[in-house]
């Protein structure tokens, strides 16, 4: 069997995909919440509930409605992109003014809500979510045996960012958006409608927060505290990242999730603290983070 | 963070109602045992130190810190593990909980004071986390199960904490002087320097202050004294568990804190009590206690920001309701 450093080759490339597939996530939370930051100046701390309640909402129209996988695709964006632009409209807009931790705090408390009636009616257990027909089984790329379903998820959420990056520096819409980022009454006074640009940033935000979670249905289980976890991880992948760069909140996502997986397979003890390891080197060396220009 | 501006006559008024609480809130703490089962006292005295340590921080230096829990259950750890496997006595497992989570302050606080705002949160919550991952997987800390059967002692060989009314009224004397020490840090020179850094950063650097090194201190005395509250629980439950050094419980003690009155002497303590006692009574309940919680603090933020004792004091010293806010 082929070896590398003292590891078969296979459990090595395993660990590698493992971390790729975290990756994926971790670069498209990062940046919903770099988006959200950038335009709102508040930090989502609801991103891992909104992930969570992507994967919920795909659980239940396949279980109540009998909604397959490929139409909760589109769906389960719709919805939970839609209750961000309510939540954004009822209580984020009166938040703009003061301090923005009042954003966080605000968010902090939403996620509990949101966890917390899905935990009251679901309890704390892990739903199986089942791999969509077509991507079902493996392929064999000669090297490894790779699931078709994680294949996909990697190309999805590659093909999800670099849309997300094109559409927002790219088009006419997405150059509002910057240029309502650096200076939003400039671009009030120039007739834009900064506030409507604002509701819809947060549920574009919150989209790909449920997009991601129904991603994640078929990988992970279902379960209401899928999200909290997650999201201080991501929070550490923004810190590294610094929120100053849609690419650069990409790139650090998925580097961080293959530097997850490495540590996996050298010295597993450490890799759920890798993250924050690597958080803490960052800020003694470049503390505005690897793409972030200072806060 | 803080939202009131106060003038100095204001700011006298304001001390004078503190002292009428103060004294009506000690007179009630010394008889409470005898009406209130002591357990749920202590809890509540514990938890209200820990606001109270809190808030030094996110109050009178302006810093969120997203990663309290940290200090709270990792001084549990400390104290429970010294008084059950090293066999020492209560007083000095509690000075150990002390050190250990002003160390732990320390360490954190150096990687946390280089970003502001919203990225020190982030960064308190993220170290924090980390150091929950250790205490899953460090030996000592005996890792779901946590350390159980923590014996309470004997008080400088003397005072025999397992008898309620023994440890009540020790509980209260090291929350009164934990309290007094935290109201003296924040009524001298260096509080002084504290506030104005949490009014304006960059003005207290112009004016010559090394605003890294008093941040960094408020962040350990801060911790230390969230440590105290610890240790102390670990020494009334006789146990420490993953649950105090959960992110959630970093939250619990921001909303007491907002709940109460951010930068107020006092209203961290309400706000205490008033979390505990409605996780008390939501326990026997069908009603998740996460779901109440995130509610109290969505109202809190949308409509309530200066919390109850600054609700009270912006209608007691401004009844007009000019107040800016």
């Amino acid at each position: 069997m082929t070896m590398i450093f003292g590891i078969p080759l296979q459990a090595f490339l395993g660990q590698l995909l493992v971390g790729l597939i975290n990756g994926s996530f971790y670069a498209m939370l990062s940046l919903g919440l770099a988006i959200i930051f950038g335009l709102l100046r508040v930090i989502n701390f609801a991103h891992g509930a909104q992930y969570m309640l992507g994967a919920f909402v795909g659980y239940l129209l396949l279980v109540h409605f009998g909604v397959g996988y490929w139409p909760a695709l589109l769906i389960v964006p719709i919805v939970v992109g839609i209750t961000g632009i309510i939540i954004e409209r009822l209580a984020l807009s009166k938040l703009y003014d003061i301090d923005p931790l009042y954003g966080l705090l605000f968010t902090f408390g939403l996620a509990l809500v949101i966890e917390g009636i899905f935990r009251y009616y679901f309890g704390v257990s892990g739903n199986p979510y089942s791999v969509p027909e077509l991507l079902a089984g493996g392929t064999n790329l000669g090297f490894m045996f790779l699931p078709n379903y994680r294949g996909w998820v990697v190309v999805a959420s590659l093909a999800v960012c670099l849309g997300t990056w094109f559409a927002i520096e790219k088009t006419k819409l997405g150059a509002y958006l910057r240029a309502a980022t650096e200076n939003p009454r400039l671009v009030q006074a120039f007739g834009v409608n900064v506030p409507l640009l604002l509701t819809l940033t947060y549920g574009l935000g919150s989209a790909l927060a449920g997009l991601a979670g129904i991603l994640a249905a078929p990988v992970y289980q279902v379960s209401p505290l899928m999200g909290s976890n997650l999201i201080i991880v991501v929070f550490a992948v923004v810190v590294v990242g610094g929120m100053g760069s849609i690419m650069g909140a990409i790139v650090t996502g998925y580097m961080l999730g293959l530097a997850e997986g490495l540590t996996k397979v050298f010295y597993p003890e450490a890799s759920n603290i890798v993250i924050f390891v690597i958080m803490a080197i960052v800020l003694l060396v470049r503390p505005a983070g690897l793409f972030g220009k200072d806060a | 963070m803080a939202e009131m501006t106060l003038s100095d006559a204001r700011v006298k008024a304001s001390a004078r109602l503190e002292w009428v609480l103060i004294a009506i809130g000690i007179v009630a703490l010394l008889a409470a045992p005898f009406f209130i089962y002591p357990i749920f006292m202590m809890k509540m005295l514990c938890f209200a130190l820990f606001a109270c340590a809190f808030n030094l921080l996110l109050g009178y230096t302006g810093l969120l810190s997203f990663g309290h829990a940290a200090f709270f259950g990792g001084a549990a750890y400390f104290t429970a593990h010294a008084v059950k496997v090293w066999g020492l006595p209560p007083e000095i497992g509690i000075l150990i909980g002390v050190i250990g989570a002003a160390i732990l302050g320390l360490i954190m606080g150096f990687f946390a004071i280089r970003r502001q705002g919203i990225y020190f949160a982030m960064i308190t919550l993220a170290l924090a986390q980390m150091f929950f991952f250790f205490c899953v997987q460090a030996a000592f800390t005996g890792g779901e199960d946590g350390i159980q059967g923590v014996p309470r002692g004997m008080l400088f060989g003397l005072v025999d904490l397992h008898k309620e009314f023994n440890i009540y009224y020790f509980v209260l004397v090291v929350f009164l002087l934990g309290v007094f020490a935290i109201w003296r840090i924040v009524n001298s020179p260096f509080g002084m320097i504290l506030r104005s850094i949490r009014e304006n950063e960059n003005r207290a650097i112009s004016l010559g202050y090394s605003v890294a090194n008093y941040k960094l201190a408020a962040f350990v005395m801060s911790a230390a004294l969230s440590g105290l509250a610890g240790s102390l629980k670990a020494i009334i439950f006789q146990f420490a568990t993953l649950t105090d050094v959960a992110w959630q419980m970093s939250g619990e003690v921001i909303l007491m804190t907002l709940l109460g009155g951010i930068g107020t002497m006092v209203g961290p303590i309400i706000g205490a009590g008033l979390v505990v006692g409605l996780q008390n009574s939501l326990a026997t309940s069908d009603f998740p206690v996460t779901i109440a919680t995130g509610l109290i603090f969505m109202v809190c933020v949308l409509i309530f920001r200066r919390g109850i004792v600054g609700e009270l004091y912006a209608r007691v010293l401004n009844p007009s309701g000019s107040d800016k806010g």
